[in-house]
């Protein structure tokens, strides 16, 4: 037992030493897992796109909106709406611009179909098990749950509208 | 070795069991009857019962909700007792509820639930209980499950006749056991006789929102008043109480308050006490009474202490009300679908004496009195009785109606339910119960249309029917099929509590409207935080106001620095989701209170004083998610000279 204790022992010191080499405030933390994670694991994943920045237009998902078309002009009305529903029913998970607990709405109509957001929005529950991007996004954000705001179509409509402005 | 020898043998055992089911067909042991009452109450996974029952949870001071036929218990709604399990009577939001003219009272001992009806039937909007140790009437709301406004009534001590509802809810009533001085005076206990007094008070209940206003106490004779019930149809407008120590006794009531002969039903006109009233009969009296009412849209109770009450002493309204010579200490009084009979179950009589409103009537109006008690006329047995069951069995306690001509009586003594027929009081039938019963209910059979497929008895004696735990245990009750000439045994399973009486209804008149969340855009609550940018902590003096969120699975802000020893925090959390049952918990170490259970779009508030200097962690209590572990959040507390400012972050 006590070798063992020392082994280990020593193996920490080695350990935190050839660490501490590099910088002093990472004494700390354990920057000695990471590095294994990100030596082996993440090589390999290093070239795939993240579902959060694949580019998929003709995915509509699954769920109550199967065509939609957006007119070229926005509906500024609309927008103010939809700023106004996405502030009290999204803020709590979601960044305009970063990344928080689900991806930033920031560009998304350049990634996603019209569809796809409003069916992300209003069936979150069914497009989790069913649609194939929504299943890879919800590993990417660590199985965070994309929460059912039982927002209105209506209302789903206008905070989709307020994201086209998101630039 | 030993493992393969086991397995071997138990595909041995198994494959012989199998064939010998092929052989035989059917298990011997039990006997298609049994199987066939074993499909009657079985609810398939995933498929619903057919009837709630509210059943009594007695001296826990709650109500449980079940399943009918299943016998599944649903959930625990707590009335006048404090529940750690969701901050009930801890919260900020609720501890008014338990406001009483006697301070925060966090108990009762609830007894007698009853559905809301508008003409007769069952409407399923509220149900109402009482509190029997600190005189309290409850009302719960049938689409949130919540208890939504407690008064409790002066005057009275031993709330039990309670809390019974007319026809259209005009009232719910609630009358004393035990008879006091009134008002309250420093007396002799020995001078009960002559001086003591029992109030009944009918409480009106407002049509759309249910609130409670009491409207009259009658001060009766210093008799105990042990249960009640409306007339109904013909003899709506009119309430009866069961009495017992009608000998006015105040000592050793088991053996002095036995000796009458006969006591009392009290019938009450109320409908003319209520015209006395409104024409400014009655007079108003000093008291001292809290009324708690609950908002859905602040999610927060308020309570109002109020001090007078209108009393009516009955010898002021000639012919409102009258007394009923019954034998023998009746305790249940029941009265049939029709209105007419009125069921007085004498518990120490051998027989079962059932009144007859039209006679009851004809007598009053012919003026045939055999006396009177403190000016109140006695009525002659002989000219109200409608007939009795002869020796049914041994001390009757409460009787229930099918709809179909048919009354059903528990007798406590001789442990069984009898069953007979109105008008001809023939007995039909008789089963055993196990062991002791005391109060039976069929869906709706405190109403004029009762829905008599069902029965279910509550015991007071468990002793050998479960598996054994300990001296204490729960009681049991047992479900009947009362839909044939004789009953049959269905289910026995075990209650929460004592459970005095319950209410029972079909599912579909209230499981559509049962709420599954609050919506966020209806929140109401003075210290709510509709989204992450109203989160923040403010400081006034020692108080410290947190305004937090909760979604899936994070606290916002869940980083707080700037507390300090002595501080009273105050976390005033908000539940962000809109999604059905996705409620959020709040544990805080050291809170000298309980959780918060968070229900989606609701708002709630615990009070934590922090006592030592660290860094404390919170955390969801309720399974949220698959990073429920993840969703906790850190306080800094300082010492109480400290100057570090209030921070608070999220993903900082």
């Amino acid at each position: 037992m006590k070798t063992t204790l020392k082994i280990l022992t020593t193996l920490l010191i080695v350990l935190l030493i050839s660490c501490g080499g590099k910088e002093e405030k990472k004494k700390a933390g354990f920057s000695y897992d990471k590095k294994e994670t990100t030596e082996t694991k993440a090589a390999p994943k290093a070239e795939k796109t993240p579902p959060s920045k694949r580019v998929d237009l003709s995915n509509k998902g699954v769920g109550p909106i199967t065509s939609l078309e957006l007119p070229a002009e926005i509906d500024q009305n609309m927008v103010t709406h939809g700023a106004d529903v996405y502030k009290k029913m999204c803020t709590a998970c979601h960044r305009a611009d970063k990344k928080f607990i689900g991806p930033a709405p920031t560009g998304i109509l350049e990634r996603r179909s019209p569809e796809w957001v409003m069916n992300m929005i209003l069936n979150p529950e069914q497009m989790v098990k069913e649609d194939p991007l929504a299943k890879d996004l919800l590993m990417e954000f660590n199985g965070a749950p994309m929460a059912n705001q039982h927002l209105t179509k209506e209302e789903a409509r206008a905070v989709l509208e307020y994201f086209r402005t998101l630039k | 070795m030993k493992k393969i020898l086991k397995s071997t043998f138990a595909i041995v055992a198994l494959f012989a069991a199998l064939t010998s089911c092929n052989n035989s067909g059917k298990s011997s042991n039990s006997g298609a009857l049994s199987s066939n009452n074993a499909e009657k109450v079985y609810i398939a996974p995933g498929e619903h019962d057919s009837h709630y029952a509210f059943i009594s949870g007695g001296y826990s001071g709650n109500l449980t909700v079940y399943g009918l036929p299943s016998g599944r218990m649903f959930k625990e709604i707590p009335v006048f007792s404090q529940f750690p399990t969701n901050g009930y009577g801890y919260s900020e939001e609720t501890k008014p509820m338990l406001e009483t003219s006697f301070g925060f009272v966090p108990w009762d001992d609830s007894h007698h639930p009853d559905i809301s009806q508008t003409k007769g039937k069952l409407d399923g909007r509220w149900v109402f209980i009482n509190g029997n140790n600190t005189p309290r009437i409850a009302r719960i709301s049938l689409t949130t499950f919540e208890t939504e406004e407690i008064i409790e009534v002066p005057n009275s001590a031993g709330n039990h006749s309670s809390s019974f509802i007319t026809e259209n809810t005009e009232y719910v009533v609630a009358g004393t056991r035990f008879s006091v001085p009134i008002p309250q005076s420093d007396m002799s206990i020995k001078d009960y006789k002559g001086n003591f007094k029992g109030a009944l008070s009918f409480i009106s209940v407002d049509p759309e929102h249910g609130h409670m206003d009491i409207k009259f106490q009658v001060l009766m004779p210093g008799f105990n008043y042990d249960l009640s019930h409306p007339g109904r149809g013909k003899s709506h407008g009119w309430f009866f109480f069961t009495t017992y120590n009608t000998e006015e006794a105040n000592s050793l009531l088991e053996v002095n308050a036995s000796q009458n002969d006969k006591d009392f039903i009290a019938a009450i006109n109320w409908k003319k006490i209520e015209e006395y009233v409104n024409n400014g009969g009655g007079k108003m009296m000093p008291a001292s009474y809290a009324h708690n009412i609950y908002n859905d849209d602040t999610h927060t109770a308020t309570s109002t202490l109020k001090k007078e009450v209108r009393v009516v002493n009955p010898s002021d309204v000639p012919g409102a009300v009258y007394l009923i010579p019954t034998p023998k200490s009746p305790h249940g009084c029941d009265v049939d679908p029709s209105g007419e009979y009125i069921v007085g179950n004498g518990k120490l009589s051998a027989n079962l004496t059932v009144h007859s409103f039209t006679k009851m009537l004809d007598a009053i109006k012919n003026e045939k009195f055999a006396g009177e008690a403190y000016g109140i006329p006695i009525l002659n047995f002989e000219d109200v009785l409608a007939g009795s069951v002869e020796q049914p069995g041994l001390g009757p306690l409460h009787t229930e109606f099918d709809g179909k001509g048919n009354a059903y009586t528990t007798f406590f003594i001789s442990s069984e339910v009898v069953k007979w027929k109105l008008g001809t009081w023939e007995v039909i039938d008789r089963k055993p119960t196990y062991y002791s019963v005391g109060h039976l209910t069929i869906p709706g059979g405190n109403s004029a249309e009762p829905f008599g497929k069902y029965m279910f008895a509550m015991n007071k004696i468990t002793k050998d029917r479960y598996l054994p735990t300990g001296p204490e245990m729960e009681h049991s009750a047992q479900l009947y099929d009362i839909s044939g000439d004789k009953m049959e045994l269905l289910l026995d399973f075990p209650t929460h509590g004592e459970p005095h009486y319950a209410a029972a209804i079909p599912a579909e008149i209230i499981k559509n409207n049962s709420r599954k969340i609050f919506k966020l855009s209806e929140n109401q609550h003075p210290h709510k935080a509709l989204s992450d940018a109203d989160t923040k902590v403010v400081r006034d003096g020692k108080n410290v106001h947190v305004y937090m969120t909760m979604i899936r699975s994070h606290f916002s802000p869940d980083n707080i620095e700037g507390i300090k020893v002595g501080d009273n925090v105050f976390f005033h959390i908000t539940n962000l989701e809109q999604d059905f049952d996705v409620p959020h918990g709040f544990a805080m170490i050291g809170a000298r209170n309980a959780e918060l259970l968070i229900a989606p779009g609701q708002t709630k508030t615990l009070t934590w004083k922090p006592e030592r200097v660290g860094v404390w962690p919170f955390y969801c209590t309720d399974f949220c998610s698959a990073l429920h572990q993840e969703m906790q959040g850190y306080v800094r507390v300082s010492p109480a000279s400290s100057n570090i400012e209030l921070a608070w972050s999220l993903g900082e």
